[in-house]
């Protein structure tokens, strides 16, 4: 295979070349978040009441630029989704870590401690799974109130069945090798048997799924700003201004469109690297490519 | 074989039961789910009434047996609001998800798995490496942008459609494209897949050896074979079709039942918002019943191999 591959360039990381160009555009949604205040040419809350629905390329009076036009009060898109990136990114982050680790403990506690520990888990899993996503996330949150922590609780604490499932299933085929029966017989028990020695041994497929899923709450935040649940104004948040690009849609186009895009690149980055991911720790699932 | 199906109906029953649990905690984790339902600016004696007359003031667990009891008749209570039955409410706008998600449906079934089968018959060919880059898009346009995009060029660009509602009979065009367009991609991921699996098989060598041609060797072994995973994705994928129709009834202003949910979170009507989130997990629990029921039928070997368990 690898003769006819072309190139003999390595890439670092064994990335591929596709991998090697989604992570460089999650990079830049990286820095981009992360140096939003020095980026942003605008205080992205800042309200111009005389440039309100400005295309791209505005440039007022003064000489200021609105390189990507304005919004229905007059803030600039440009800064607005810059610091976009921002929620989109702290958001799917701590809900990754707070479902993930949840997730993965109670798969890990079900498969080393089994009895009714075991079916109360498993069961628990395919109740909420039962429950569609996005309704269980609407539903909590209507609860709860929107916002950034109760967005990040509800995302949290509906998305963690999917690590426990394969947690589960990993720690089932890792508890009888004979490197935990040996921690086992020396004396090793409990949190630390799972954390210090079966938990190396099950990382790969739980990253792989943190990846996947990691796409999927950019996707929830921006979907449930979006509808008015996620991320409150004036704070900056994809799917927010995409909900008032579709009112102005017949107005100002560029408004959804950008801020769109970013989702859209963040998102596809996000899958192929997962993809890629999930190829190189599972080899049975290179076909599905 | 019938013992594996009341198994699973006996499962269904308690994720069931789990499901509308979860639906009963999440509406009193707020502490008092009285104040979710008053209009803001209810006085003091007004929030007492209400929750007199609603029974929030009796005991949880008398609260919780009357909501399954409830429930069980299929009776969601009455919204507050309008002051109609919950589950009339529902019916009333049930007609337009069901037509605008089986329209979604229907093109993803029918765009989705021949475009699969053909990249998995033609594996690494020119229509694989056109197709599979617009798959993996399609898998990550988000609905609300594909559905805004939609909406500036066939809307506002050309004006072939209109922008939103349900009026016209062309009116759920772009709203179907932009909920399908995942699906589609789905199905056609897995056909491809399937399809590829199966050509690798020792069977389809054997067939093809006793002089079968290789268009009856698809048409009647690999597809068959390659339509498991198709169903069981079915299952998920309808009930993912009927999710995401809240975002995209949002975008579209379609006036279906996503679009009642989010406008009852808005207008605080959560008894019907409550209602709907009981028929979805219904709906999802039902479905993947229904995609047990049918691998037997397509794969006899799974209803035997779990005959015994």
């Amino acid at each position: 295979m690898t003769s006819l591959a072309g190139p003999t360039r390595r890439l670092p990381f064994g990335l591929s070349p596709i991998a090697a160009i989604a992570a460089f555009v999650l990079l830049v949604f990286v820095v981009m978040a992360l140096l939003a205040p020095w980026l942003s040419p605008f205080d992205p809350a800042r309200q111009t009441l005389l440039a309100r629905l400005k295309p791209p390329g505005f440039t007022t009076v003064s000489g200021a630029v609105y390189w990507l036009g304005t919004d229905e009060v007059g803030r600039d898109l440009l800064s607005r989704v810059i610091y976009g990136a921002r929620i989109s990114l702290l958001v799917a982050v701590l809900s990754v870590a707070v479902s993930g680790t949840l997730g993965t403990c109670l798969g890990m506690i079900a498969g080393t401690y089994r009895g009714w520990v075991e079916i109360v888990i498993m069961r628990l899993v395919d109740i909420v799974l039962s429950i569609p996503a996005i309704l269980l996330a609407i539903v909590t949150v209507a609860v709860l109130g929107p916002g950034l922590l109760n967005l990040v609780l509800v995302l949290g604490l509906t998305r963690w069945p999917r690590y426990t499932r394969v947690a589960y299933g990993q720690t089932l085929s890792v508890a009888n090798l004979t490197y935990v029966t040996a921690a086992r017989i020396s004396g090793v028990r409990g949190p630390r048997l799972l954390l210090r020695h079966m938990l190396p041994n099950i990382l790969a497929p739980m990253i792989v799924v943190a990846t996947l899923e990691f796409g999927l709450m950019v996707l929830f935040e921006a979907g449930l700003s979006f509808l008015g649940l996620g991320i409150q104004p004036p704070t900056p948040s994809w799917g927010s201004i995409l909900a008032v690009g579709r009112n102005y849609v017949g107005q100002a186009w560029w408004i959804a469109t950008l801020p769109g895009f970013c989702l859209f690149g963040l998102v596809l980055s996000i899958n192929l690297l997962g993809d890629f991911l999930r190829d190189r720790f599972d080899p049975r699932s290179q076909t599905s490519s | 074989m019938t013992g594996f199906l009341l198994n699973r109906a006996a499962q269904s029953i308690v994720s069931f039961w789990g499901a509308i649990s979860i639906v009963f905690v999440i509406m009193h984790l707020s502490g008092d789910p009285t104040l979710l339902l008053v209009p803001e600016g209810a006085t003091r004696a007004d929030i007492e009434q209400l929750r007199h007359l609603l029974g929030f003031d009796r005991p949880l667990i008398v609260q919780y047996a009357d909501y399954l009891f409830q429930l069980l008749r299929f009776d969601f209570g009455a919204s507050l609001i309008q002051r109609v039955p919950v589950m009339d409410i529902i019916l009333s706008r049930l007609p337009y998800t069901l037509w605008l998600g089986g329209c979604a449906l229907a093109l993803a079934l029918l765009i989705g798995i021949p475009v699969g089968v053909l990249t998995g018959l033609f594996r690494g060919r020119l229509v694989d490496r056109i197709c599979m880059p617009i798959v993996l898009i399609g898998q990550s346009m988000p609905t609300f942008w594909s559905g805004i995009l939609l909406i500036l060029l066939f809307a506002v660009e050309l004006r072939w459609l209109p922008s939103s509602g349900a009026e016209s009979s062309v009116s759920v065009i772009m709203p179907a494209v932009a909920l399908g367009a995942l699906s589609m991609a789905t199905y056609a991921r897995i056909a491809r897949t399937g399809v590829i699996e199966e050509l690798s098989k020792e069977y389809v060598r054997a067939v093809r050896a006793k002089g079968v041609s290789g268009i009856q060797v698809v048409l009647s072994h690999v597809l068959r074979n390659a339509s498991i995973p198709i169903i069981t994705v079915s299952a998920l994928e309808i009930a993912n079709l009927l999710a995401g129709a809240v975002i995209v009834e949002t975008v579209f202003a379609w006036p279906g039942l996503g679009q009642l949910a989010v406008q009852s979170i808005a207008s605080r009507d959560f008894l019907v918002v409550q209602g709907l989130v009981v028929l979805g997990a219904f709906t999802h629990i039902g479905l993947n019943f229904v995609a047990d029921l049918l691998y037997g039928v397509v794969d006899p070997r799974i209803s035997l191999s779990r005959r015994d368990t």
